[in-house]
C-alpha cells in the first residue's frame, strides 16, 4: 500500500515533470542520478514539498545526495514535519 | 588600441589593479572578490604551468573544469601564454562518462588539441580520451599548478600574438556541437566589444555584469565573461548549477552588487516569474538593472510580461526588459534591441506569415500573432534576407539571415569543409529565418534543423542517432523534434519511435528506456516520448525521415485528442 506522501509525489512527477498521467513512479526508482527529473525540474520539486507538506528543502539539498528516490524524499518530509 | 587580448588585460591591471575584476559566488561559501591584480597574477600561472608544459603559442589548449574560480584563471592563463583555450562542458552527475568519453575522443581528433587542463577527479576519463596516438602530449591537473602570485610582468608570450591570431575556440553542445569550434580572432572578438557597448552604452563608471551563464556558451563566454573582463566592468558570477536550484540568488546579486546588465536566454524569464517565492526576494531592490537581454532563444513578449509582473514589485522597470540576436559565429551579438525603451513588436496575420512567408497586420476577427524584435543590427554587422536562391528579400518578407562584419568566425576550426558551406558571395548563412521591418530585425524560426532548449542548441539528428542503440528500435525509425512550450517559454524535446512490441506495458517501459537513454548521453531531457506502431512516422519518397511533416502529424493529432 502506498503511502499518501508517496502517491502524492509520485503524481506531482508523473503530470507536471514527465507530462505522463498514467506513469507509476516506484517508491525506489532512481529521480536524480537517473536522470529522470532534469536539473530544471529540480526546484518544482521543493516548490511543491514546501506547498504540500509546509516542509522546506534548501537548494542546496537538491541533489542525489539528499535524496535521490521517493522512500528518500518521503523521509525528510517526515522528518521535517515532527 | 592594444593589438591582443594579454595587451588589454595588462594595461587594466596597470589602470586599476586594485579595482575588483571577479566577485564569484558559490552557494554555501562567501562571495569571493579578485581584483585586476590578482586576476592577472593567478592567471599568469596557468601561463606558466603550459609553457613549462611546452606547450607552444598557436596550440589548443582545452578545459574541462567544473565551476570553479580556477577556470578562470585557466582560460586567461592560456590566452596570456598565447595558447587557444577552449571550455567544454564537464561531466555532470546524470551524464553518461563513456558517452562524454566518445564525445571527447571525436573533438580531439578533429581540434587536435596539445593540452588538456581539468581536475584529478576527471584523471580517467581525460587520459582515455588523449590515448592511442592523439595530439595531446600534457594533462595538466589543477593540483599540480605552482601557486607562485608572483609580480605580474607583460613579458609573457601571449603579448607576441598577432591581432588576426585565433584567440579562442567555442563550441555548441552535443556530438554535432562538439565538432565544429568557432575560432575567434582577438581582433574580432575586440570589434564586437566595441560594436555591443556601443549599443547597450555601456560605462566603466557605472556598470555591473552579473551573470549565471555557463562559460562553453557564446552567451555566457562573451556577454557574461570576456565583455566586462576587458572593459574594466566588475563582473559578478554565479554558477549555472546553483542558479538552476536558487533562482532567486540572481536577484539578489543584482540587489546587493547593483548590477546593471544581465543576459538571459527566454526560458529563464519563465523559469524565474514561476519558481521564487516572494520569501527569497523580501530585501531585493532591482532598480540599478538598467537592461536585461534577451537572447539566444527565440524571444517571445509573453515571456517579458510574466517577467515584469513578478519582479515590477522590486523595482524592476519594463523598459529594463531588451532583446537581441546573437551567434558565436558572429563573436556574440548581431542585433540589440534601444535601450531606455521596450523592444517594438507588431501584430501580424498569422496566415500570411505561416503560409505565405510575409508580413501583414493583423485584422480582426482573424489569427495573429505578436512579434518581438530582437532589434537593430550592431553597428559594424550587416544582415540581409535572402530567399534560398540568395536573391535579396524586401521589407516584411520571410527569409534566412545572412551576415556581414568585422567580428565573424575566422574558421571552423580545421572543418574548411564546414566553413565553406556556411558563406556565400562573402555572406554567412545563418540558417535562421527572420524579417526585416524599417531597420529592426524580428527573428522567426529556423531553417537548419536545430532545437533551442534552455539555451543549448540541439541537434535532433544526435538524438534519434541515440536511440538506434536501444534495442526495440530500429534505424530510421524514430524521429526528434522541438516544439515550443508557451509555459515554460522555451522548446520541449518530442521523441515519437516506432516499435515492434505490442503491450502497453512494454510501451511504458521503452518510453522509461528511452527517456534516461537521453537524459544520460545528450545534454537534454525529453519532454514528450511517444512509442507508436510501426507506419507512423512520414517518410519521403527518397526513404528520408522528414522532421517537418512528422511535427505536423503529431500537432494535428494533439489538436483532435
Amino acid at each position: 500500500m502506498r503511502t499518501d506522501i508517496i502517491s502524492a509525489l509520485s503524481i506531482f512527477i508523473a503530470d507536471e515533470i514527465l507530462s505522463q498521467p498514467e506513469r507509476i513512479i516506484d517508491e525506489n526508482d532512481k529521480l536524480i542520478s537517473s536522470g529522470l527529473i532534469d536539473s530544471l525540474s529540480l526546484v518544482d520539486i521543493a516548490l511543491f514539498v514546501e506547498e504540500e507538506f509546509q516542509v522546506i528543502i534548501d537548494d542546496t539539498e537538491l541533489n542525489a545526495d539528499t535524496f535521490d528516490t521517493l522512500t528518500e524524499l518521503k523521509a525528510i518530509i517526515l522528518s521535517r514535519q515532527s | 588600441m592594444n593589438k591582443n587580448f594579454p595587451e588589454r588585460l595588462w594595461q587594466l591591471c596597470q589602470e586599476m589593479p586594485h579595482e575588483n575584476a571577479v566577485h564569484f559566488l558559490e552557494a554555501g561559501s562567501d562571495d569571493l572578490a579578485i581584483t585586476y591584480q590578482e586576476f592577472y597574477q593567478k592567471s599568469a600561472d596557468f601561463a606558466e604551468a603550459l609553457n613549462q608544459a611546452g606547450i607552444q603559442p598557436g596550440e589548443v589548449v582545452v578545459l574541462i573544469i567544473d565551476y570553479r574560480v580556477d577556470l578562470l584563471f585557466a582560460f586567461w592563463g592560456a590566452v596570456i601564454h598565447g595558447a587557444i583555450p577552449a571550455i567544454l562542458p564537464f561531466l555532470t552527475e546524470k551524464l553518461n562518462p563513456e558517452r562524454y568519453l566518445s564525445d571527447l575522443a571525436s573533438l580531439i581528433s578533429v581540434t587536435r588539441p596539445s593540452a588538456i587542463i581539468t581536475y584529478r577527479d576527471f584523471q580517467p576519463i581525460v587520459t582515455k580520451a588523449a590515448e592511442g596516438g592523439s595530439s595531446v602530449r600534457s594533462i595538466l591537473y589543477l593540483e599540480q599548478i605552482k601557486r607562485e602570485d608572483k609580480d605580474p610582468v607583460n613579458s609573457h608570450q601571449g603579448f607576441n600574438r598577432s591581432k588576426n591570431d585565433i584567440v579562442l575556440l567555442q563550441h555548441s553542445s552535443g556530438t554535432t556541437g562538439l565538432q565544429k569550434g568557432v575560432a575567434l580572432s582577438h581582433q574580432s572578438v575586440f570589434n564586437q566589444i566595441e560594436a555591443l557597448s556601443e549599443s547597450i552604452q555601456l560605462e566603466r563608471s557605472s556598470d555591473v555584469i552579473i551573470s549565471w551563464l555557463p562559460l562553453y556558451h557564446d552567451m555566457g563566454l562573451i556577454a557574461g565573461f570576456i565583455l566586462p573582463i576587458l572593459s574594466g566592468i566588475p563582473l559578478v558570477l554565479m554558477s549555472p548549477f546553483d542558479w538552476v536550484r536558487a533562482p532567486y540568488r540572481l536577484f539578489q546579486a543584482v540587489s546587493h552588487y547593483k548590477g546593471t546588465l544581465s543576459w538571459l536566454p527566454n526560458f529563464a524569464y519563465n523559469f524565474c516569474a514561476r519558481k521564487i517565492r516572494d520569501r527569497h526576494l523580501s530585501e531585493v531592490d532591482l532598480r540599478s538593472w538598467r537592461a536585461v537581454i534577451n537572447c539566444s532563444e527565440p524571444v517571445r513578449r509573453e515571456s517579458h510580461l510574466a517577467f515584469y509582473e513578478k519582479f515590477a514589485p522590486y523595482g524592476l522597470r519594463q523598459d529594463a526588459l531588451q532583446t537581441s540576436y546573437a551567434m558565436a559565429e558572429n563573436t556574440f551579438g548581431v542585433t540589440q534591441s534601444g535601450l531606455g525603451k521596450e523592444p517594438a513588436t507588431q501584430h501580424v496575420d498569422q496566415y500570411a506569415f505561416l503560409e505565405q512567408g510575409m508580413i501583414k497586420a493583423a485584422e480582426d476577427n482573424k489569427p495573429s500573432l505578436i512579434m518581438m524584435s530582437s532589434g537593430k543590427t550592431l553597428s559594424n554587422t550587416r544582415v540581409r534576407i535572402q530567399d534560398p536562391d540568395g536573391k535579396i528579400l524586401p521589407d516584411d518578407r520571410i527569409g534566412e539571415i545572412a551576415l556581414q562584419s568585422n567580428c565573424m568566425l575566422s574558421e571552423y576550426f580545421n572543418r574548411p569543409d564546414t566553413t565553406a558551406d556556411s558563406l556565400q558571395d562573402g555572406w554567412f548563412l545563418t540558417g535562421d529565418y527572420g524579417y526585416r521591418s524599417g531597420e529592426e530585425i524580428y527573428v522567426t524560426g529556423r531553417k537548419k534543423d536545430l532545437i533551442i532548449v534552455g539555451g543549448k542548441n540541439i541537434y535532433p539528428g544526435d538524438i534519434e542517432e541515440l536511440l538506434y542503440e536501444l534495442p526495440g528500435i530500429h534505424p530510421g525509425r524514430a524521429v526528434v523534434f522541438g516544439l515550443f512550450n508557451e509555459k515554460l517559454g522555451t522548446e520541449d524535446v518530442i521523441l515519437i519511435a516506432e516499435t515492434d512490441l505490442e503491450k502497453p506495458q512494454d510501451h511504458q517501459e521503452l518510453a522509461d528506456l528511452i527517456r534516461v537513454h537521453v537524459t544520460q548521453n545528450s545534454p537534454v531531457s525529453l519532454r514528450h516520448v511517444k512509442i507508436t506502431s510501426p507506419g507512423w512516422i512520414i517518410k519521403t519518397s527518397s526513404g528520408k525521415t522528414s522532421r517537418s511533416a512528422n511535427k505536423a502529424k503529431y500537432l494535428a493529432e494533439l489538436n483532435t485528442a
